[in-house]
């Protein structure tokens, strides 16, 4: 049975049709990617699933319960986590604080500990910087407080937006490192990003998007072979 | 001794500004709107702690806490009902309903409590405080708010650095969205905003009408205006900001009273909010501030 499972999900922008008849599915244990060029509506979607944007029409289903009706705040308690696009790390909060609030619907002290050392364990940085405010840290330090927060929800499931955006080329092995981590402990991934072919190489199902459409699926092994994906996204 | 009276009497008088101010700076903070009809709530509070106390005979400081309670509510409700809805609109819009909502609830209290001033029976009975052989009393209103006022800024501070709705709030107000991503219910962030803002606007009006007690529909007018000015001049969205641009407004307000003009002073006071956005449009403790709410 599917983890997640989107069904022709529509979203629209006022008048603009940025997501058409999506449809696409995360099995537990599962590593699942979205590319596209910018604008294919990727963005979109996990910010339809966490109820930044809302959704017009379609069904979302979670560990095989509707959940159409309650993609909002609610989805935080079922287990999924979102780091969202452009990081949107609470810049005037200390990096504790910050981490602190991705453990908001948690109420165990000892296991939110637990998640603290866990987190300070993947990202040492974060530990040594934890009285800093966040905003005064680094671009790739930004992004780590971004998915270390989110993995103090303790999510089932994480989403992960264009993660390594504006990084350098270390920064981004190593954030990939972590997400590749991350699914070992058992979290479920879907992920959107730009840089196709690194996506894909940790990826076992994935999903091309065209504006607004899912053009092409299936698995990277097959996707980094087609002639066209390797013309339009891999840049050969 | 003079100078010092008027002191005393300009912090109390600035201490209740600071109380009704910091109702507009958190939900400036965190629903990024100016509630206008924040004075009018102040107002109903008044009239509610009046008719427990002055006409039903129920203890003060009873009366008051009926009158915080009942504000709490009328707060959310105004919330939900009025601005809720705009949510996302521009912000023209929802200052013009809540302008609409201030009206309204003046025009309620005119219509419930007709347009004869009520004389408000004050809501403190400690003696006043007599120093230096007579030279200087302190009103037991003045001491009560002065004292409460500090009291109500420790509990606020507490409350938002260390419990986990004060951290919230903090993260409703830098960023909505990413609020939600950590499973906050940003809607109901907000109507706690404005049941705090509306709580503490009940305790405002009773000491407001303890001083002067004269009690009509517009009594929340004028205050209501001034405690805005002092949350801009202390910098709006900052806790400790409305508190020093109230004690600053109120003091220069009695002060000009005294020294200046009685007719000046309002003219005076508000000649520094345009010196203040001139000079440093963010407030005192504008923007940088960590204690942004």
């Amino acid at each position: 049975m599917a983890l997640l499972e989107v069904k022709k999900m529509n979203v629209y922008y006022g008048m603009i049709h940025a997501v058409k008849d999506v449809s696409f599915s995360v099995d537990e244990g599962d590593i699942v990617t979205l590319i596209g060029a910018n604008g294919a509506g990727k963005t979109t979607i996990l910010q339809t699933l966490t109820g930044i944007v809302p959704l017009k029409s379609g069904k979302v289903k979670y560990h095989g319960k509707d959940i159409t009706k309650h993609l909002n705040h609610k989805l935080v308690n079922d287990g999924i986590a979102h780091v969202p696009e452009g990081r949107r790390i609470f810049a005037s909060l200390s990096v504790y604080q910050n981490l602190k609030l991705g453990a908001f619907t948690r109420n165990n002290k000892d296991e939110i500990n637990e998640s603290f050392e866990n987190v300070y364990k993947k990202f040492p940085i974060l530990k040594e910087r934890s009285k800093q405010l966040a905003g005064t840290l680094s671009g790739g330090e930004q992004q780590m407080l971004a998915v270390g927060r989110a993995l103090m929800s303790k999510p089932k499931l994480l989403f992960l937006d264009e993660p390594s955006m504006g990084l350098s080329p270390i920064y981004v092995n190593t954030i990939f490192d972590i997400i590749e981590e991350v699914h070992k402990e058992g979290v479920s991934i879907l992920l959107v990003e730009q840089n196709a072919k690194k996506a894909l190489s940790i990826a076992n199902k994935a999903y091309v998007l065209e504006t607004g459409k899912v053009a092409k699926e299936g698995v990277p092994k097959e996707l980094l072979n087609d002639p066209e994906i390797l013309a339009s996204y891999l840049g050969e | 001794m003079d100078f010092f009276t008027y002191l005393v009497s300009g912090l109390s008088l600035g201490s209740i500004y600071a109380i009704i101010a910091l109702g507009y700076t958190m939900v400036y903070g965190i629903a990024k709107m100016l509630n206008f009809a924040h004075g009018d709530v102040l107002m109903i509070g008044a009239y509610i702690s009046f008719v427990f106390m002055n006409q039903l005979g129920v203890d003060p400081a009873l009366s008051v806490l009926l009158a915080c309670i009942s504000c709490t509510v009328i707060g959310i409700t105004i919330e939900r009902i009025a601005y809720k809805p705009l949510r996302g609109a521009n912000s023209l819009a929802v200052l013009i309903t809540a302008i609409g909502v201030s009206y309204f609830l003046q025009n309620i209290a005119l219509l419930v409590y007709g347009a004869n001033p009520k004389s408000y029976k004050s809501v403190v009975s400690i003696p006043p405080l007599h120093l230096f052989n007579g030279a200087l009393s302190i009103s037991g209103e003045s001491i009560v708010t002065i004292l409460l006022c500090i009291l109500i800024m420790i509990a606020l501070t507490t409350f938002i650095n260390k419990t986990k709705m004060g951290q919230a709030m903090l993260a409703v107000s830098e960023d909505r969205g990413a609020s939600t991503l950590m499973g906050i219910n940003v809607n109901g962030t907000i109507a706690l905003t404005f049941a705090i803002g509306s709580f503490l606007a009940a305790i405002a009006g009773a000491l407001l009408c303890s001083a002067y007690p004269t009690l009509t529909p517009t009594t929340g007018a004028m205050p209501g205006i001034k405690a805005f000015v002092a949350a801009v001049i202390g910098g709006i969205g900052s806790i400790p900001g409305a508190f020093i641009g109230g004690l600053i407004l109120g003091v220069l307000e009695n002060l000009s009273k005294a020294y200046i003009s009685a007719q000046l002073s309002d003219a005076i006071v508000f000649s520094l909010l345009i010196i203040m956005l001139l000079i440093k449009p963010s407030g005192i403790l504008g923007k940088t501030n960590i204690e942004k709410v």
